[in-house]
């Protein structure tokens, strides 16, 4: 085995810049993160990279490792043995230094969901089954490397037409908690266009908490879009009986 | 640099701190409405080193459990801090950890739960019922998410990525406090009636520790340096079970929740040890007693090849542990090849928490500068010798929402606008700017390093005069290096440039924890002196008190408050509350219902 690993870090701004190589002893089990470290603490104090935990709880050290959007902390560079490994920050975003970019859009989009609005005072009721399928949503660290790799924001730059992924796990988080009593659709349908997920699932993937986003939040989702907006035999009732079949239930089911 | 064109905010309460103890204070403070509330984070929004919490909070609901009741908690957490905590403080909790937790259901936060569905409660160590409300083994995460977008729902400013240097004061009173925005070095200055201190602990002044690199003791060193009180500095918490191996995951914490579910402990010779450390609780002892044993079984020979204990959790069945257990899963998984559904684990002692701190007021979470309030880890008094699983995660949200009250208040009751003295500014602008003259300098993470092995090797688990003594030698050396730090490079995202300003309260503070524990000539709780093996009666009426003077740090001690008849009657019993009719039987309690 190797005694050294050989990364190539992106360095620069949004001016430009280059990859630069740096050689770090291997250490057993080390993760990218620790390589990066030490090229910090070594070689260049100034490397520009953000990182909390370093245990995939906080979802600060995102990046693109060998083009993939991975957490640094939860990447093993024994994955990489005998290739040199590149280290690049996030593309979807503006970079502002090295491995961090500038993330801030995704916190003015959080700011724009309503909060969680329950119709009832807590100790609430409800079973575990209930909310098995939220709490699978909360598992999100807000690592934003599914707003990175969706194509709607990465290669179309749809940013004020999207909410991206992330921002449709929050919703439906809401949206599907037994107790929330807010009408979310239209938000989800219009300012949050949930339409333009094209459901390539890219997301999923490099999800690091292991979310379906796709499946288990976006598609439910825009299932409740195309029953409150598109369904004729609905639509028909809806206006038939001047009520909203959408609204929720008092009780949860 | 000019002040008048400084950055510059004005705001009735400043926030230091974004995680679970600041945005509580701040969404108490900005509740009522007409106060200006801010908070400022060293990180992004939603990354504290709450997020790594994993157990759950403490309350005594009684899901479970009926008979649990803020008696029993507040008998528990006395007990467990081996009675140096302020008794006010911790009644104070008992009593409000219940209402906070389900307040955080209200807001969002979605708990496991009961076969009743209501909110599931796991058992913890020292806990005599069922009592941590819990999310799987991620409850800080979702306590601070839930917060975090409480928070942002609320009008409440943001500073995210904002270092701050230096607390400002107008006379005796805190007025404000500056520094610098981490993406582009740019100085910032606030003005604030009242500032909650909420920046968390200093366990990154070790090496093995559990701590996020954010946990460098800012606040704590900041509100020393403007004379208000620290107090248990001495009492550094060990978590029994960090990861061990591979070394490059050392210290990475597993849940204390692995034993709450069912885990066994053993050593290399397959004996269950905490049977013959503390018969009675075994596994779910305390967290000191757990450290402490793991650490005698390893110097007596008994530890596993990289100088551990075995976590066995491998009886439960894998489902049940995927779902309670899931971080704790995948984290062996993928980071240390190991399935924990299928076979042990090493685990050895972590740093975890600092019981000590500022020293706080029970009911306002005052400190003893006007003006300026401590909630969280930074702020000692709840805590003693020695924290109870679960019980941070619900201090968090009992002294944060108390401290934003408080803070809410003393601001509002102020009539005049706080004055700042420019030359401080001007002086602390030159001071923050000078590692950029010295490009070949000492360097900050060289120095750090040296700090925590220093630490590691005479002021951790195990302490002794003559070792305290080596240490803080050491450490003053290190201090005298560290003031020669440098840096080179730009003001524009430089984390070597950060990292002096983080080194330099580190440095700070590992000088009064060798101090404290010097003055303590005892073992109790989390303080462990070789040379004073047993828990001594007269120690136990005093906390030791630290002062900043140009002179150096004054120690004094102070005696610990007394407590009234009927709280020192619940302490006195034999058994905890509600347990009388469980003692002797079995260790678990009745069910409710």
């Amino acid at each position: 085995m190797a005694e050294e690993f050989v990364l190539s870090i992106f360095r620069g701004d949004a001016e430009g810049g280059e990859e630069v190589e740096y050689h770090v002893p291997r250490i057993e089990g080390m993760v990218v993160l620790d390589a990066v470290h030490h090229v910090q603490a070594h070689d260049a104090q100034d490397l520009a990279v953000r990182w909390n935990c370093k245990a995939a709880h906080c979802g600060s050290c995102s990046a693109e490792i060998n083009g993939m959007p991975k957490l640094m902390c939860k990447t093993r560079l024994d994955e990489y043995q005998g290739e040199t490994v590149h280290i690049q920050p996030m593309r979807t975003f503006p970079i502002i230094k090295d491995l961090v970019t500038d993330v801030s859009w995704n916190y003015e989009v959080a700011k724009k969901i309503p909060a969680f609005n329950p119709g009832v005072a807590a100790p609430f009721h409800m079973q575990q089954w209930d909310v098995d399928r939220i709490q699978e949503f909360h598992h999100c660290i807000e690592c934003f490397l599914c707003q990175d790799v969706c194509h709607v924001l990465r290669d179309h730059h749809e940013q004020d037409e999207y909410y991206g992924p992330r921002f449709m796990v929050k919703m439906a988080e809401f949206e599907m908690h037994p107790m929330d009593r807010a009408d979310r659709i239209p938000q989800i349908k219009n300012e949050g266009g949930i339409g333009l997920c094209n459901v390539t699932k890219c997301c999923t993937t490099v999800c690091p908490q292991h979310i379906h986003i796709t499946d288990n939040a976006i598609i439910p989702l825009k299932e409740r879009v195309a029953d409150r907006y598109y369904d004729p035999i609905r639509n028909f009732f809806r206006k038939l009986g001047g009520k909203d079949e959408n609204a929720k239930q008092e009780t949860p089911t | 640099m000019n002040i008048e064109t400084m950055e510059t905010h004005s705001f009735d309460v400043l926030v230091l701190g974004s995680g679970g103890a600041g945005l509580r204070a701040a969404v108490e403070a900005a509740s009522e409405g007409g106060v200006s509330v801010a908070v400022i984070g060293k990180s992004l929004l939603g990354k504290a080193h709450t997020v790594m919490a994993e157990g759950g909070a403490a309350a005594s609901i009684g899901n479970l459990d009926a008979p649990d009741s803020w008696q029993t908690h507040f008998y528990d957490t006395m007990k467990s801090g081996h009675y140096i905590n302020n008794y006010r403080t911790v009644e104070v909790f008992a009593k409000e950890a219940p209402s906070r937790v389900l307040e955080l259901e209200q807001w969002g936060a979605v708990f496991d739960r009961t076969p009743e569905g209501l909110i599931m409660q796991r058992a913890f160590g020292g806990h005599s019922f069922r009592r941590l409300a819990h999310i799987g083994d991620r409850t800080g995460m979702e306590l601070l998410r839930t917060l975090q977008y409480k928070a942002i729902s609320m009008d409440i400013k943001v500073f995210q990525e904002v270092t701050v240097t230096r607390l400002l004061m107008d006379g005796s009173r805190i007025a404000g406090a500056m520094g610098y925005y981490r993406s582009d070095g740019h100085f910032v200055l606030f003005k604030a009636k009242a500032i909650v201190l909420a920046t968390g602990g200093w366990g990154k002044l070790y090496k093995v520790t559990s701590n996020s690199w954010e946990s460098t003791g800012d606040g704590a060193a900041m509100a020393y340096r403007i004379g208000a009180d620290l107090k248990d500095m001495e009492m550094v918490q060990f978590h029994p079970t960090g990861m061990v191996w591979p070394p490059g995951v050392a210290g990475l914490l597993v849940t204390e929740g692995v034993r709450g579910e069912g885990g066994l402990l053993y050593n290399s010779e397959k004996e269950r040890f905490m049977v013959r450390y503390d018969p009675e609780r075994q596994e779910l002892s305390t967290r000191d007693v757990v450290a402490r044993s793991i650490f005698k079984e390893v110097q007596a020979g008994r530890g596993t090849p990289h100088g551990g204990a075995w976590l066995d959790i491998s009886h439960k069945k894998a489902d049940f542990i995927k779902q309670k257990l899931p971080g704790m899963y995948e984290q062996f998984l993928t980071l240390g090849d190991i399935d924990i559904t299928k076979q042990p684990f090493e685990v050895a002692p972590t740093c975890h928490y600092q019981m000590g701190g500022v020293q706080a007021q029970a009911e306002t979470c005052a400190t003893t500068i006007p003006g300026l309030f401590a909630a969280g880890e930074v702020a000692c008094g709840l805590h003693g010798a020695n924290r109870l699983g679960g019980n941070s995660l619900a201090d968090i949200l009992v002294f944060g929402r108390r401290a934003g009250i408080a803070a809410r208040d003393y601001a509002g009751a102020l009539k005049s606008d706080v004055t700042i003295d420019e030359s401080v500014v001007e002086a602390e602008v030159a001071r923050v700017l000078e590692p950029f003259n010295r490009p070949d300098g000492e360097n900050p993470y060289a120095i750090h390093e040296e700090l925590q092995a220093v630490m590691s090797a005479h002021a951790a688990i195990v302490r002794s005069e003559d070792d305290l003594k080596v240490g803080l030698g050491k450490v003053l050396a290190l201090q005298e290096r560290g003031r020669r730090m440098g840096t080179s490079g730009s003001r524009v995202y430089n984390p070597g440039w950060h990292a002096v300003f983080d080194v330099e309260n580190m440095l700070m503070l590992s000088e009064l924890i060798i101090r404290g524990a010097l003055e303590r000539k005892e073992s109790r709780g989390g303080h462990w002196r070789s040379d004073f093996p047993d828990e001594l009666p007269e120690m136990g009426k005093w906390n030791f008190v630290h002062q900043y003077s140009a002179d150096g740090d004054r120690v004094q001690r102070v005696p610990v408050p007394e407590m009234p008849p009927v709280l020192a009657e619940i302490c006195a019993r034999p058994v905890a509350p509600g347990r009388e009719s469980a003692a002797g039987t079995s260790q678990v309690p009745p069910r409710k219902g």
